[in-house]
């Protein structure tokens, strides 16, 4: 933890923000721009998983209940109350964290630990989608259509570059949020729960309670997640917003990038929405992005179980000590 | 300061505690020893608030504890530590004492800057940028000594801290007690090292079977009839006896 705030300092916060800033500029191509859209997108959740999963060790399987209740409470109150879409961000993100706290209580009470508590926010999941899936209110199985109305007030840019400055803005504050937990007294709590509960609790921390703040931290990121997923593509059906899909990507951008790290998950989505855009590209296979990425976790988790971002820190000290 | 009354665990047909009573007194050392499976982790347990107590009382500066949580025991101030160590073992040493400092101190600087001083207080301040996860035995039993000393307790709570220690570790460890305890900090510990019990406490509590069988200051427990039994098997407090005069 040390270590990687030390190593992360400013000078590459601000040398990656600037490199994201400029890169619609540089490439100003709708292809690439959405690939920037998309690869933030996948950072941004991706953080929001590696709060919980990375930082405070609570791995969980279906995320996407977070996601997809911040997606349909934004869409639903803009669709039939009216609500300006851009009051959906905090809607979404209050959303979220109310499924995240509503969640974490009541596995945590439980005293679900590790792949019993996975499994049981997969079931959370499975059990929104199908209530979503058969209830009239939510639009069912036919989804939710957000009219066009292209205006920025309307939260819908006419350019795709509107959406990029947004969701770097969203990725840059996910990120400020690593880096506070990394140095803060809340985020010292979670590493020590991560890491072993009795010892935690026997010098004082209220585990309970911590894992349900940062459930509750958590769900409300993705909750924002999903509202942005919902005024990009202006569609969501229970499939798309609440599917296992959704989670494995979080968890694996999260995963190959390092979990626990400051970007990891930037890493990861880089690379995620990477490989799928270039083999869209060179092939029309379905789902050969996966194969691919499945392929690449097993490599990763192979020779470099802190992720991608080891293989970045090995590089950075070997070219330190040959420059000392 | 600390008063446990009649304290009972019973776990399936098997009373692993059995009516123990124990009080320890503000600024004092006091033991806690007996053979294996005498119940001592257990009562330790019982006492920290991890196990519940099927009857007894626990009582801590005057406060009725008995079944409270584990964190607000820590928090007033009663802090233990593992025999099986438990180490944060991906974090540094650093890191792991910064958690307990963290109790005390909600201000980053100040959390880390007492977790240094703890850190060299047990002798670690050379192995702050350490993991964990590469300590030896030796360093891990100090780990934990310094993180529940970060938290700063008023009463620290040591199970088996010189287990698996050699001779000149044992005595090092043995005057970091000391200066815990002359830095106002009362101290409740389980121990095998008899030659540790023996310089360090004040008075000295014998459990077998569950049961306080004994208690008294350490010259007098050693002699007694009833702890050699328990140690030694019938018969043995005869036979002793000669040898015991030297003690």
């Amino acid at each position: 933890m040390n270590n990687d705030a030390r190593a992360i300092g400013w000078p590459l916060h601000l040398a990656l923000l600037a490199i994201a800033v400029a890169f619609p500029f540089v490439f100003p191509s709708p292809f690439l721009v959405n690939f920037g859209v998309l690869a933030l997108f996948y950072a941004f959740i991706g953080q929001s998983w590696n709060i919980a999963g990375g930082f405070a060790g609570q791995l969980s399987f279906g995320h996407v209940v977070f996601f997809g209740a911040g997606a349909y409470a934004s869409t639903i109150l803009q669709l039939r109350f009216g609500m300006n879409p851009w009051l959906g961000l905090p809607a979404s993100a209050l959303a979220g964290a109310v499924v995240g706290g509503i969640i974490g209580f009541l596995s945590f009470r439980a005293g679900l630990k590790g792949s019993y508590f996975a499994l049981i926010t997969l079931a959370f999941a499975e059990v929104l989608r199908i209530l979503v899936n058969s209830v009239g209110f939510t639009g069912g199985g036919l989804g939710l259509l957000i009219p066009a109305k292209m205006s920025a007030a309307n939260f819908q840019f006419p350019e795709r570059i509107g959406f990029y400055f947004l969701i770097l803005a969203l990725t840059v504050v996910s990120i400020a949020v690593a880096v506070w937990l990394k140095r803060s007294r809340f985020g010292a709590q979670l590493a020590a729960i991560r890491e072993n509960e009795d010892a935690a609790m026997a010098l004082g921390i209220n585990v309970f309670q911590e894992k349900v703040k940062v459930m509750v931290l958590s769900g409300a990121m993705c909750g924002v997640g999903g509202c942005f997923f919902a005024q990009y593509f202006l569609y969501i059906d229970p499939t798309i917003v609440f599917g296992v899909d959704k989670s494995v990507e979080m968890l694996l951008v999260s995963m190959i990038g390092g979990a626990g790290t400051i970007y990891g998950p930037l890493i990861g989505a880089v690379l995620l929405a990477g490989i799928s855009d270039i083999t869209r590209l060179i092939t029309n296979v379905q789902g050969l992005s996966l194969v691919l990425y499945g392929t690449l976790l097993v490599i990763i988790i192979a020779f470099l179980p802190n992720g991608l971002i080891d293989l970045f820190k090995r590089i950075g000290k070997r070219f330190h000590q040959g420059g000392a | 300061m600390l008063k446990v009354e009649g304290l009972t665990k019973i776990f399936g047909g098997l009373k692993a505690v059995d009516n123990a009573s124990l009080e320890v007194g503000e600024g004092r050392i006091v033991a806690l020893i007996g053979p294996n499976g005498a119940g001592k982790t257990t009562l330790f347990s019982c006492i920290a608030g991890f196990q519940s107590v099927n009857a007894g009382k626990v009582t801590f500066q005057g406060k009725d504890i008995t079944g409270g949580a584990v964190h607000d025991i820590a928090r007033s101030g009663m802090v233990r530590t593992f025999q099986i160590t438990q180490p944060f073992a991906k974090l540094t040493v650093h890191e792991n004492i910064a958690v307990g400092a963290y109790q005390k101190f909600h201000d980053r600087s100040q959390a880390w800057e007492h977790a240094r001083r703890v850190a060299e207080q047990v002798g670690m301040g050379a192995q702050l940028d350490q993991p964990a996860a590469d300590l030896t035995v030796a360093g891990r039993k100090r780990l934990e000594l310094a993180r529940t000393l970060a938290t700063n307790p008023k009463l620290l709570l040591l199970d088996e801290v010189m287990a698996g220690l050699n001779p000149s570790e044992i005595v090092e460890i043995i005057d970091i007690i000391r200066k815990i305890r002359a830095s106002g900090v009362t101290v409740l510990l389980i121990e095998h090292v008899m030659q540790a019990v023996m310089s360090l406490s004040e008075h000295i509590y014998v459990l077998s079977y569950g049961k306080i069988i004994a208690d008294g200051a350490p010259h007098e427990v050693v002699n007694n009839p009833a702890v050699i039994e328990a140690y030694l098997g019938r018969g043995a407090a005869d036979s002793a006896k000669p040898e015991s005069s030297h003690a």
